[in-house]
């Protein structure tokens, strides 16, 4: 399909059937809006969140990780032969955190007040913090892409403005996810004597931005190899390799604090009591956390692609699961009553990251968001590392 | 001058009739109740069950006891539902009760996000489910009672047994340490006391509270204090931070080679 001579978008098989998930989602939530939460979903008093906090604004955070570690990488560090990936990941970042912010203007029960917290301000909660800074990063995001967006809409005068605030955008598109990563852990401080004590730590902050970044070069891979897959590209293995180093340190520092923890609390014999809850916090360190350890640090199987590939599956899932754990697993026993989603919470969250699908391939075939490859660029001069070459 | 409630469970008899007041003075539909095993449906709070009374069975030896627990909002003297809300929805009234913003002009403040009812320690705060534009509902400590006319709360003056007495918190407090100190049956435990950083309802009773579904052995340090002592370091986080990455990003642009961005990237061409 083409509109205008500058649009396009192809139509296929597999798309169509992500439109039709995204219409019913969207009359799932027109339904939502007028009935109330009560008549989509099976959220009770026991349970206040379910799947849209838990799933969509969580782990839809935690993913789009990708967008500030490798700004961090890219734009501070100055390590160009990741700038292939660069667009890419601020791409999905921002689709995700879309995504985040439809699920939570989806899930707060009276919408119309929703821009409330912009002027009264509750400072003393986790959510104030998380709620401003989330905004404020979807919006320099929105920004950032502005610029590539006037690559291809010529407006000069736009540009240069945005060329000019380019610096202090990106040190803020990394400070404010730096802040809501971890205010997204201290949302469940409060959860105090119910959290179980395998999860709740006053430093679980600092696990949720960790991981959050952390999980970012693993994401890259993912979707880099996905998105290669898709338009039948060369994956950019030398780019994937060496970021398993960034993730290799992070993750056995991560793990050693998280080990620390336990037993500076006296809970680590708790992980092995053989309730519900220790098996499902073994399960997420051995299987998510150290496995992919291992992976990344043997040579052989980090520089074949399927190696790195299940090694970043597996830290992707690991990083749901963790959050998963938290929302769910850990407060269970606490909260009491059970909770399943309705099949309207999976319609519409299915509905969402079908979209998010959708944008992502609308946006690379019509932006300069990937970068040319070796047959397109005849010779056009472009100066960077051996990277890109793979 | 914080007002507060001593519930002595051993003199309750569990005849609801708080249950009944606090629904004729607030207005508060009746429900169909259902049966229960233990005889106390609806056994929890919800959004138009303020309080309710639980009944517990426990063995003690060859000994049944049956004991009665009036729940409703404790009124924390640090509420984590207050210091959980975003847009400062509720608040603590310097007569001690935890109420949505009570001026007319500030009444919706409400965004409905349910945070509080995470926060909230003793799973209180109830949502209107099945409300287009719900609203977080709970004991309100009868403060319109309190404030405008004086009087006690509607569930207090209708207790036949005086299970329940409102007074200051400082002066029940030391009527519930003279109860348990002349009365060796008492649990030596004012449950409210302490926990949390303290609450407005305070209770004392004749068996464990762990065994009438009180949270037990919990932190004495109050919940906004715990996110406190973590939101407290954003400001410098957000400037420390802000100032390492500009250093960083000034000193390692001297040395990289500078790129024209546009020519490197391209839309994909997939026809
Ligand atoms: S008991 Fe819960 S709802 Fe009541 S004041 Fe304390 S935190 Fe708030
Ligand atoms: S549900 Fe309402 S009162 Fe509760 S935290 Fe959210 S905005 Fe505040
Ligand atoms: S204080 Fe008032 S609102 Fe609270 S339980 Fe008693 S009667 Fe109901």
């Amino acid at each position: 399909m083409r509109f205008g001579k500058n649009w396009k978008f192809k139509i296929t098989p597999f798309r169509i059937l992500l439109i039709i998930f995204v219409l019913i989602a969207a009359a799932a939530a027109l339904y939502r809006f007028v009935y109330g939460l009560g008549a989509v979903t099976n959220l009770s008093d026991e349970w206040p969140w379910g799947l849209w906090i838990g799933f969509d604004l969580l782990c839809g955070i935690a993913l789009a990780g990708g967008g500030f570690s490798t700004a961090l990488i890219v734009h501070v560090l100055h390590k160009d032969k990741y700038l292939p990936i660069a667009r890419a990941a601020l791409l999905t970042s921002l689709i995700g955190y879309i995504i985040a912010m439809v699920s939570l203007f989806l899930d707060i029960g009276r919408w119309f007040n929703f821009w409330r917290p912009f002027f009264y301000w509750g400072y003393h909660s986790v959510l104030f913090e998380v709620f401003w800074c989330i905004s404020l990063y979807t919006t320099v995001q929105v920004l950032e892409f502005g610029d590539i967006f006037f690559e291809k809409v010529k407006c000069a005068p736009l540009k240069k403005i945005l060329g000019a605030l380019m610096t202090p955008l990106l040190i803020l598109g990394i400070v404010l996810p730096s802040l809501h990563q971890s205010s997204l852990g201290s949302l469940y401080i409060v959860a105090v004597d119910r959290l179980y004590p395998l999860w709740w730590s006053m430093l679980i902050p600092f696990f949720f931005v960790w991981s959050a970044f952390f999980l970012g070069p693993a994401m890259v891979t993912v979707e880099g190899t996905l998105a290669a897959r898709a338009y039948k590209r060369e994956p950019e293995m030398h780019i994937f390799e060496s970021l398993t180093k960034v993730t290799l340190v992070m993750m056995i520092i991560y793990l050693i604090v998280k080990i620390v923890d336990l037993v500076y609390r006296g809970v680590f014999s708790m992980a092995f009591n053989g309730s519900f809850e220790s098996n499902m916090f073994l399960i997420e360190m051995i299987v998510f956390v150290i496995v992919p350890i291992i992976m990344y640090s043997i040579n052989s199987i980090r520089t074949k692609l399927w190696g790195v590939l299940t090694a970043s599956i597996l830290v992707v899932a690991g990083v749901i699961f963790n959050r998963m754990n938290v929302v769910f697993t850990g407060m269970a026993d606490a909260m009491g009553g059970h909770y399943f989603p309705t099949i309207w919470e999976w319609l519409i969250t299915i509905g969402m990251w079908s979209a998010l699908v959708l944008l992502y391939c609308f946006v690379v075939e019509n932006f300069p968001i990937l970068p040319k490859e070796e047959k397109h660029t005849h010779g056009s001069g472009v100066a960077y590392g051996k990277g890109i070459h793979a | 001058m914080s007002k507060g409630v001593l519930v002595d469970i051993t003199r309750c008899i569990a005849c609801r009739s708080c249950m009944v007041s606090c629904k004729s003075w607030n207005d508060l539909p009746s429900n169909p109740s259902t049966f229960s095993n233990n005889w106390d449906s609806p056994g929890k709070i919800d959004s138009t069950n303020w309080t309710v009374v639980t009944n517990h069975i426990i063995e003690e030896g060859d000994q049944l006891k049956w004991r009665f627990v009036k729940r409703q909002c404790m009124h924390c003297l640090e509420p984590a539902c207050e210091s959980a809300c975003f847009t400062h929805a509720f608040v603590k009234t310097k007569e001690g009760a935890v109420i949505y913003k009570p001026t007319e002009v500030d009444q919706d403040y409400c965004v409905g996000c349910r945070y509080c009812m995470i926060a909230c320690p003793f799973g209180v705060p109830s949502f209107e489910w099945d409300k287009t534009f719900p609203f977080v509902q709970k004991c309100r400590f009868c403060y319109d009672r309190m404030k405008e006319e004086g009087m006690e709360p509607a569930c207090v003056t209708s207790c036949p047994t005086q299970a329940l007495k409102y007074g200051e918190r400082e002066e029940l407090l030391a009527e519930a340490r003279a109860r348990i100190d002349q009365n060796p049956s008492y649990v030596k435990h004012i449950y409210g006391e302490k926990e949390y950083g303290g609450t407005s309802w305070i209770y004392i009773s004749d068996v464990p509270f762990d065994k009438l579904g009180f949270r037990t052995n919990v932190s004495e340090k109050s919940i906004p204090a715990y996110t406190w002592d973590v939101l407290k370091w954003t400001p410098l986080i957000f400037f420390g931070w802000g100032a390492i990455l500009t250093a960083m990003r000034a000193y390692t642009k001297r040395r990289a080679e500078v790129h024209n961005e546009e020519d490197m990237y391209a839309p994909v061409d997939d026809e």
